[in-house]
C-alpha cells in the first residue's frame, strides 16, 4: 500500500461510534443579497447526504459546488484559515453568532445538527458592518478602532533587551487571554445594541496589563472608545451576549477593566483626539 | 534526463554578501557598505508591499516608520488575518536564556544542518544574529509570550535541536506575533505613512526598463482592475503549499503574486522543496477542504507509536506496551520524538506503507500523551497544550486526554520560492521578496519555529536595511497608465479574467484544484521517483488543457466573485505544479524534504549527492512551448562541514 489520502471512508469509525450515522438531509434558509445597496431575502435550499464529520463551511462548499454546476450564483461567505484563528469566518446560524457551540463557524461541525434539521444562515447585522454580498460583511471598522490607539508605540530597532522588564506571570497570562481576540465580530452581531465593547475592551486589557503598555494607557482607552462611537457601534449596557458568543471566551471582566481605565483616564484629563 | 524538459543557462551568483570578512561580520559589513537614503528623500519614494503576514506586516510598518510612502496590499478584509496568524508552536532565537549552550553559532549550525546543507551560509548566519533582536522588539510591542513565575520568558524545544530556544505564546505564537506587527502597521496607517488596500489581489507585476515599478491588482469587492506605481515592490505573499489542494495553509493562500512575478522574469528557486509536517489531523472524506496542524511542540511530551503487528485494529488503549512500536525512539535514540520534520514524516509513511498505520484507511499513527499525563498531571498538560487538545476534539469528536491522537503528515510549508540575493532582491531589479515567498534560509528542510523567525527577521530588520541601497538611485522617472508596459500588463490581466469567465464548461475550479492536489501528493509528495514525476508532468499538462477548455465559473468580474478568484489561483497552481515536478525530477538526489526513492542510504535515509547537486536550482520562465531554463547557484560550506545528517 502507498499513502494515498482519498481512499479513507467518509466517516471515521475508530473510537467514535457516535459518528457512524451519515448522510443527513437538511433544509437551509440562506440570506441572499447581491450587494450593499440591493435588498436581500432568505432563500431556501435542500441539501442531502451531509456527513456529520463535515465542518459547517464544508457543507456550504458542497452547496456552492452544486449551485455553480446548476449555473446559479454560489453563496458568498468569508473564511480563510478554517482552523478558528484568523477571525475571517462568521455567520448567524439559527439566530446565534457562529451557531450553537461557542466556537468559530469554521470549527463548527455538522455533528451538531441532525437529519431533517432546518438551518437559517444570515450575515452579521450591524450598521458598522455593511453587507458586501450574501453572508460577507465589511468589518474594517475594527481596524480603525485599532488605528485609534490599539498599539504600543515602539518603532523597529528601539526595543530594550527583552529581559530588562520582568512581567509577573499572572499579568502576562491575563494579558494573553485578552489578546486572543480574533476580531471576528461575533460580539457585535450577538449584542442587541450592536456594541463593539468586548472587542475594544479585549485590546485595552491586553495592553493595559503589561508594563510596556502603561505610557499610552490613558490616551489609548479614550481614543479607542471615541472611535467605536464614531463608527456607529451601539453603547454597552452590560447584557453579556457578546461574551457568551465569543469563540475565544473573552470575559466580561475586560469590559469592567475598560470602564475603570476610562474613568481614570478622563479624571486624569485625557481627551480623545478629534 | 530528457532534454525537452529543461535547458541549462548561465550559473548565477549571490555577490552581495561581503565574503572578504569572517561570517560573523558580514551582515554588519554589508549594512555599512550599503548606501543610505536620507530622511527627506525617503518621503519622495513609494514602496509597494504585497502581504501583511509577519514578513509583509513588519516590513510595511518599519518602512512607514522610516519615512517612506508605503502602499500595502492584502486579500483578506483585515491585515490581522494573514496566515501567519495560524502558526502555533513558537519562534526560535539564540538568546541562551536557558544557559544550555545555545549561541548564534549553534542556531546557525542547527539551521544549516537541519536544511540538509542546501541553504546559504551567509543568510542563515544573519538570521541567527538578528533572531535576538526580534524577541526584544516583540516584547516591547506587548506580545504576551509565555513567562515563568519569576516574570522572565519561558522556552521550549523544537525538532532538530538539543537546546531550548523556542519562545512561545501558548499554542498561538503566530497570532500574537502577527498582532504585534499588525498593530505597528495600523499605527502607521493612522499616521498616514501607509496606504491600505484591503481585499485587493495582486495579479501582475509592472516592469519598466528592467525595473519593478508597480503592480496590477483587482479589488475583490468591486472587481475593479487597477494599477499602482512605486519605486520598489516588496512581495510577502506567503507560501504555495496549496498547490497540493489539501494543506495546513489558509484557503486563500496562493502562488499568484510570485508566479506572475516569475513570468515577468523573477527566477523561481527550488520549487520542489516542500515541507510535509508529521503531525496533522488525518483526512476524513472527499469533502475535506483543508488539513489542520497539531503543533510540533506536542512532540516535546507526546510519544509517537504504531502497533508492532500489521493490521492490529484493536483500540489504542487495548494494545499492551510491549506490542507497541515507538519507532522514532527506537530508530533515533538521541533525538527520539524530536527528529526533524522530514524524517518524522517519512517514518510515519514507512510504517503506514508496512500496513501498521491506524485509523481509517490505515493512514495515521498515534501521538500519545498517557505517559506525560501520568508524569506531569493532567492540569500541567492542559496548561501547555489545552487549546490544541480542544481543537483536536472539536475536529475529530475524540478526546485526546483519553485516547491517543491520530496524526498523519500533511503539506505545511514551502522552502522553495522566488530566488533572492543576500539583499533579498530578486532577479528583477527593484523587486524584493521576503518571508515564505522567497527561498532563502531553510534549504531543503525547515526546522520548526524558524519561519516566524525568518519572516520577522526579513521584515523588521533585513529588508528595511538592504532596500535603501537600491533606492539610493531613486526616485525613478514617473510612470503612468499610458506607459506601454502598463497598458500591456493591464490588458493581460483583463484578458485572462475574461477568458476564465467565458469557457463555460463543466467543471468547477475546486474540482480541478482537487485533482491537481491529489496528483501532486501522490507523485511529488513524500516520495518521488523518476517514473512518477514524468507521469505527473504529462498528466498536469492534460489537466491544464482541460482547465482552459472545460472550466465553469459563474458571474462576472465586476463584482465580488469568489469562484473567479479561485479559478485564477488554480490556473497558476497548475503551471507551478509542472515546474515543481521538473525540479524534483532533475534533482536526482534526496535532500531534506525532497526524497527521491532512487537515492537513499541502506537504512532508508535521504542520501544527498553533494558532488552533483550542492546548488540552488533557480528556474527562469520561458514562453509557452519552450522548456524552462535552469540557472545554478553553487553552494559553498565554509563553516559548517558537509556531512550526512545524523539524528541517531
Ligand atoms: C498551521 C501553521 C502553523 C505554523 N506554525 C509555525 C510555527 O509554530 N513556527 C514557525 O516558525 N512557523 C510556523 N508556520 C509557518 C509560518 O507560519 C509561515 O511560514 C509564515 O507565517 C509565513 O509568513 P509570511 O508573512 O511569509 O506569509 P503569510 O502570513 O501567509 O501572509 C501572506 C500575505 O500575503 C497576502 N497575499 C497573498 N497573496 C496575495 C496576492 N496575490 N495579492 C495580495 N496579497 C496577497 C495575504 O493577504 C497575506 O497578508 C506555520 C504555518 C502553518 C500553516
Ligand atoms: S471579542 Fe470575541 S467575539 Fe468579539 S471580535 Fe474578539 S473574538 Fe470575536
Ligand atoms: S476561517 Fe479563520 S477563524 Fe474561521
Amino acid at each position: 500500500m502507498t499513502a494515498t489520502r482519498h481512499d479513507a471512508p467518509m466517516t471515521s469509525s475508530v473510537g467514535n461510534p457516535g459518528a457512524e450515522k451519515r448522510g443527513m438531509n437538511l433544509t437551509l434558509r440562506i440570506w441572499r443579497q447581491q450587494g450593499p445597496t440591493v435588498k436581500g431575502k432568505m432563500v431556501t435550499y435542500k441539501i442531502t447526504d451531509i456527513s456529520p464529520d463535515m465542518s459547517f463551511l464544508e457543507m456550504l462548499d458542497v452547496l456552492n459546488e452544486q449551485l455553480i454546476m446548476q449555473g446559479d450564483d454560489p453563496v458568498a461567505f468569508d473564511h480563510d484559515c478554517r482552523e478558528g484563528i484568523c477571525g475571517m469566518c462568521g455567520v448567524m446560524i439559527n439566530g446565534q453568532a457562529h451557531g450553537p457551540q461557542q466556537t468559530t463557524t469554521c470549527q463548527l461541525h455538522m455533528r451538531s445538527f441532525k437529519d431533517g434539521d432546518s438551518i437559517d444562515i444570515e450575515p452579521w447585522r450591524a450598521t458598522a458592518f455593511p453587507i458586501i454580498k450574501d453572508l460577507a460583511v465589511d468589518r474594517r471598522a475594527f481596524d480603525r478602532i485599532i488605528q485609534s490607539g490599539g498599539y504600543i508605540s515602539v518603532p523597529t530597532g528601539t526595543a530594550p533587551e527583552a529581559h530588562a522588564t520582568p512581567v509577573p506571570k499572572a499579568d502576562s497570562d491575563a494579558a494573553f487571554d485578552a489578546a486572543t481576540c480574533i476580531g471576528c465580530g461575533a460580539c457585535v452581531a450577538a449584542c442587541p445594541n450592536a456594541s463593539s465593547m468586548l472587542f475594544t475592551a479585549a485590546k485595552v486589557t491586553h495592553l493595559g496589563l503589561l508594563p510596556q503598555g502603561q505610557p499610552e494607557r490613558n490616551d489609548r482607552v479614550v481614543n479607542m472608545v471615541a472611535q467605536q462611537d464614531r463608527e456607529g457601534f451601539g453603547g454597552c449596557t452590560n447584557i453579556g451576549e457578546c461574551s457568551a458568543s465569543c469563540p475565544k471566551g473573552i470575559s466580561m471582566e475586560t469590559i469592567s477593566r475598560l470602564n475603570h481605565d476610562l474613568l481614570g483616564a478622563l479624571r486624569a484629563g485625557a481627551r480623545p483626539k478629534s | 534526463m530528457s532534454l525537452e524538459l529543461f535547458t541549462e543557462g548561465e550559473p548565477i551568483a549571490d555577490t552581495k554578501a561581503p565574503t572578504d570578512v569572517p561570517i560573523g561580520e558580514r551582515w554588519s559589513e554589508r549594512q555599512f557598505r550599503g548606501r543610505l537614503v536620507n530622511p527627506t528623500n525617503r518621503r519622495k519614494m513609494t514602496i509597494i508591499v504585497v502581504g501583511t503576514g509577519l514578513a509583509g506586516g513588519s516590513a510595511a510598518a518599519t518602512l512607514g516608520e522610516a519615512g517612506y510612502r508605503v502602499k500595502s496590499f492584502w486579500y483578506q478584509d483585515s491585515p490581522r488575518r494573514a496566515h501567519s496568524v495560524a502558526a502555533q508552536g513558537g519562534i526560535n532565537a539564540a538568546k541562551n536564556y536557558r544557559n544550555d549552550g545555545d549561541s548564534v553559532h549553534r542556531l546557525f549550525y542547527d539551521t544549516v544542518k537541519g536544511g540538509d546543507f542546501r541553504s546559504r551560509e551567509d543568510n542563515v548566519h544573519r538570521l541567527a544574529e538578528v533572531s535576538v533582536n526580534i524577541i526584544d522588539q516583540c516584547v516591547a510591542q506587548g506580545v504576551p509570550f509565555a513567562r515563568e513565575y519569576g516574570g522572565l520568558l519561558d522556552n521550549r524545544s523544537f525538532g532538530g535541536t538539543q537546546v531550548s530556544r523556542t519562545f512561545y505564546a501558548r499554542g498561538q505564537t503566530g497570532q500574537q506575533l502577527l498582532y504585534g506587527a499588525y498593530q505597528a502597521l495600523e499605527r502607521q496607517i493612522a499616521a498616514g505613512s501607509v496606504e491600505q488596500n484591503a481585499r485587493t489581489e495582486m495579479l501582475d507585476l509592472i516592469v519598466v526598463d528592467g525595473r519593478a515599478r508597480g503592480i496590477v491588482a483587482r479589488d475583490l469587492v468591486s472587481g475593479e482592475i487597477s494599477t499602482h506605481f512605486a519605486d520598489a515592490v516588496v512581495i510577502a505573499s506567503g507560501g504555495y503549499g496549496n498547490v497540493f489542494y489539501l494543506s495546513t495553509n489558509a484557503k486563500g493562500s496562493n502562488t499568484t503574486a510570485i508566479w506572475r512575478a516569475h513570468k515577468r522574469g523573477a527566477y523561481f528557486a527550488n520549487p520542489c522543496y516542500t515541507q510535509i509536517h508529521p503531525t496533522c489531523i488525518p483526512v476524513k472524506g472527499d469533502y475535506q477542504s483543508k488539513l489542520t496542524l497539531m503543533s510540533e511542540s506536542l512532540r516535546n511530551d507526546g510519544r509517537v507509536w504504531v502497533p508492532k503487528e500489521r493490521g492490529d485494529d484493536r483500540p489504542a488503549n487495548d494494545i499492551p506496551e510491549d506490542e507497541r512500536d515507538y519507532y522514532l525512539e527506537r530508530l533515533y535514540p538521541s533525538f527520539g520524538n524530536l527528529v526533524p520534520r522530514d524524517i518524522a514524516s517519512r517514518q510515519a509513511k514507512n510504517v503506514c506503507d508496512e500496513g501498521r498505520g491506524v485509523g481509517p484507511g490505515g493512514l495515521g499513527v498515534y501521538l500519545d500523551f498517557a505517559e506525560a499525563i501520568k508524569r506531569l498531571g493532567r492540569p500541567a498538560v492542559e496548561a501547555k497544550y489545552g487549546n490544541l487538545f480542544d481543537m483536536y476534539a472539536q475536529i475529530t469528536g475524540e478526546d485526546p486526554y483519553v485516547t491517543p491522537m491520530r496524526i498523519f503528515p500533511a503539506v505545511h510549508y514551502t522552502m522553495g520560492g522566488l530566488w533572492v540575493d543576500y539583499d533579498l532582491q530578486s532577479t528583477i531589479p527593484g523587486m524584493f521578496v521576503i518571508g515564505e515567498a522567497n527561498f532563502s534560509d531553510h534549504g531543503a528542510n525547515r526546522l520548526g519555529a524558524s519561519a516566524l523567525m525568518q519572516g520577522l527577521a526579513d521584515g523588521y530588520f533585513v529588508l528595511p536595511s538592504t532596500i535603501s541601497s537600491y533606492l539610493a538611485d531613486g526616485p525613478f522617472d514617473k510612470i503612468d497608465e499610458s506607459h506601454p508596459a502598463v497598458v500591456e500588463a493591464v490588458q493581460g490581466v483583463q484578458e485572462q479574467t475574461q477568458r476564465l469567465l467565458s469557457i463555460n464548461g463543466n467543471r468547477t475550479p475546486a474540482s480541478f484544484h482537487r485533482e491537481l492536489g491529489q496528483l501532486m501528493w501522490d507523485l511529488c509528495g513524500m516520495e518521488r521517483t523518476d517514473e512518477g514525476l514524468r507521469k505527473a508532468i504529462d498528466r498536469i499538462r492534460e489537466i491544464r488543457q482541460e482547465f482552459w477548455s472545460n472550466l465553469k465559473v459563474g458571474g462576472d468580474w465586476h463584482s465580488f466573485n469568489q469562484t473567479l478568484e479561485h479559478a485564477g489561483r488554480v490556473a497558476d497552481f497548475i503551471e507551478l505544479g509542472e515546474l515543481m515536478c521538473v525540479d524534483a525530477l532533475h534533482r536526482r538526489e534526496s535532500c531534506g524534504g525532497h526524497f527521491r526513492a532512487e537515492s537513499q542510504t541502506p537504512e532508508g535515509e535521504a542520501l544527498r549527492d553533494d558532488e552533483n547537486f550542492a546548488y540552488v536550482a533557480a528556474w527562469e520562465w520561458t514562453p509557452e512551448g519552450q522548456p524552462p531554463v535552469l540557472h545554478k547557484e553553487n553552494l559553498e560550506y565554509e563553516y559548517v562541514h558537509l556531512a550526512q545528517r545524523s539524528y541517531k
